[in-house]
């Protein structure tokens, strides 16, 4: 049997499912205020390229999901790292941790709003909120979690605290980190369409509803498959990030 | 009053979680002793090295150091760990390891380079300086330990089991290069191990401890000539009997 590479064999599936659904909207005549043939979809979308709006579009929701991720990611592993490193701070902040971690980003959308009014700030205070926590988590159980047999080699060449921090904690934390950063922005972009689709005018999710309220079912799947393809892009160049930085060492001494 | 000698347990007391781990320990070690520790495990071995490297602080009494409480690590006492997978920064590079040390002790960056190139050509790794720790084998992980041990010029070593996980051969060799590393520098050395044939090699005095709670129950001095050989040194009558004497010694404990 020949060798099927794995990009081909990965794209049998999804290719097959848009044929099917060609031929099935070609075949009943597809006239609908909700559905979209294949084809309709790719025209759309080809418009919304040539006049620029979804390229516009994109560089909003990707400064929102990026200004947020670089604002709460390092909030996030700034407090990791405190709380990671002092046993008095993590006890000290337990509580508020716990009760503040639980309230979901998007409700905030109202009170964001209030704040700020539409906008940039606004969805990137919402974002920051969200990338806030995996990070501020990850970070602290991955301080927290740096081999013992470390700091001891910390301790016994009396590195003070900032050095302890940068030389010792940091290079060995950084794998999980990266991890909770990848996390991070994942849920940073999720956030920011959920924010445009909700309430901002800004933005892929923004015009997303445009297409949903004017009756434009095809630019409208043009949309959400442009964000689906940003989500994929954006996990692939962190996951070809993390190998190329972490390769070998990351797996050495991660493990907790 | 006698003298105060260079290191100095003090009626020292260790309680870990509740339970005694060690229980009024006196001892004295004299500038230039090269002090074997051996016992059955749960003997304190390790409690007393990281009392004397100041990573542990005592229940009761005091451990000193040239007169001094010992309260906190100290630039002139060295650490050397048993595992060296988890005392090596694996990020940094072989020097970048040594420099470490050198950067802890706020040598200005200039004098760096030399005092690198010096503790890794001691140790025989001048020609793996830019490898990573990975790409060495045990033995030159542990070489590595000993070079950035040498490169903060410490006045005491301590040497926790260094070369408990290496094979027999490497660890013969280890043994000697320690041995002359040692006798060049005229270094103090607390030497940890549960090899009862490491300690009368290396050793002119072998503490035994005995656990539950951990106490010294032997003191033994090795008057085998130096420098010592891994051929006549072994082969010496007095080897074999403070080899028997200790074997003796531990099986009682373990009994």
């Amino acid at each position: 049997m020949k060798r099927v590479p794995a990009v081909l064999r990965g794209l049998a599936f999804p290719v097959a499912l848009i044929a099917i659904a060609q031929i099935a909207a070609m075949a009943v005549r597809l006239q609908s205020d909700t559905l979209a043939s294949p084809a309709a979809v790719l025209v759309a979308g080809a418009g919304a390229f040539a006049d620029g709006s979804i390229l516009v579009a994109t560089a909003q929701t990707l400064a929102n999901a990026f200004g947020g991720l670089a604002l709460g990611g390092i909030a996030g592993l700034i407090g990791g790292i405190l709380l990671g490193s002092s046993i008095v701070a993590d006890r000290l902040m337990e509580f508020s941790v716990e009760a503040l971690r639980p309230i979901p980003s998007v409700a905030l959308i109202p009170v964001a709003m209030l704040t700020f009014g539409f906008g940039f700030r606004m969805e990137v205070a919402i974002v920051s909120f969200a990338a806030f926590w995996p990070v501020l988590i990850l970070t602290r159980s991955a301080v927290g979690g740096v081999d013992a047999g470390l700091l001891d080699v910390a301790r016994v060449l009396r590195l003070g605290p900032f050095a302890r921090t940068v030389k010792i904690i940091l290079p060995a934390a950084l794998p999980r980190i990266f991890v909770a950063f990848r996390l991070a922005a994942g849920i940073a972009l999720t956030v920011a369409v959920t924010v445009e689709v909700s309430a901002n005018p800004l933005g892929l999710g923004y015009n997303m509803m445009l297409a949903e309220q004017s009756l434009h079912p095809d630019l409208m799947l043009a949309y959400l498959l442009w964000i689906g393809i940003m989500g994929w892009a954006l996990n692939l160049t962190i996951n070809g990030a993390q190998r190329r930085f972490f390769g070998r060492s990351a797996q050495a001494r991660t493990a907790p | 009053m006698e003298a105060e000698p260079l290191i100095a347990f003090d009626r020292v007391s260790v309680t870990l979680g509740g339970l005694p781990v060690l229980t009024d320990i006196d001892l004295r070690i004299d500038a230039g002793d090269f002090v074997c520790v051996v016992g059955p495990s749960g003997c304190g071995k390790t409690t007393m090295l990281r009392l004397l490297g100041g990573l542990l602080e005592p229940t009761a009494g005091e451990v000193r150091y040239a007169g001094k409480r010992i309260t906190e690590p100290r630039a002139d006492i060295a650490v050397m760990f048993q595992d060296y997978g988890r005392a090596l920064l694996p990020w940094r590079t072989v020097a970048g390891n040594v420099s470490l040390a050198l950067e802890a002790l706020d040598v200005p960056k200039g004098e760096r380079p030399a005092r690198i190139a010096a503790a890794l050509a001691t140790v025989g790794l001048s020609a793996k300086a830019e490898k990573y720790p990975n790409q060495l084998s045990g033995g030159m992980q542990q070489r590595l330990q000993i070079a950035r041990c040498l490169a903060q010029e410490p006045k005491v070593l301590l040497m926790d089991e260094p070369f408990g996980a290496l094979d027999a051969m490497t660890r013969q060799t280890l043994q000697d290069e320690v041995l002359s590393i040692v006798s060049a520098s005229g270094a103090t050395v607390f030497f940890v191990t549960h090899d009862l044939e490491e300690a009368v090699y290396l050793g002119n005095r072998v503490i035994g401890l005995l656990p539950h709670p951990g106490r010294v129950a032997s003191d033994v001095a090795v008057a085998l000539p130096r420098p010592r050989n891994q051929l006549t040194t072994r082969e010496d009558p007095e080897f074999a009997r403070l080899r028997r004497q200790l074997f003796d010694f531990i099986k009682d404990a373990e009994a």
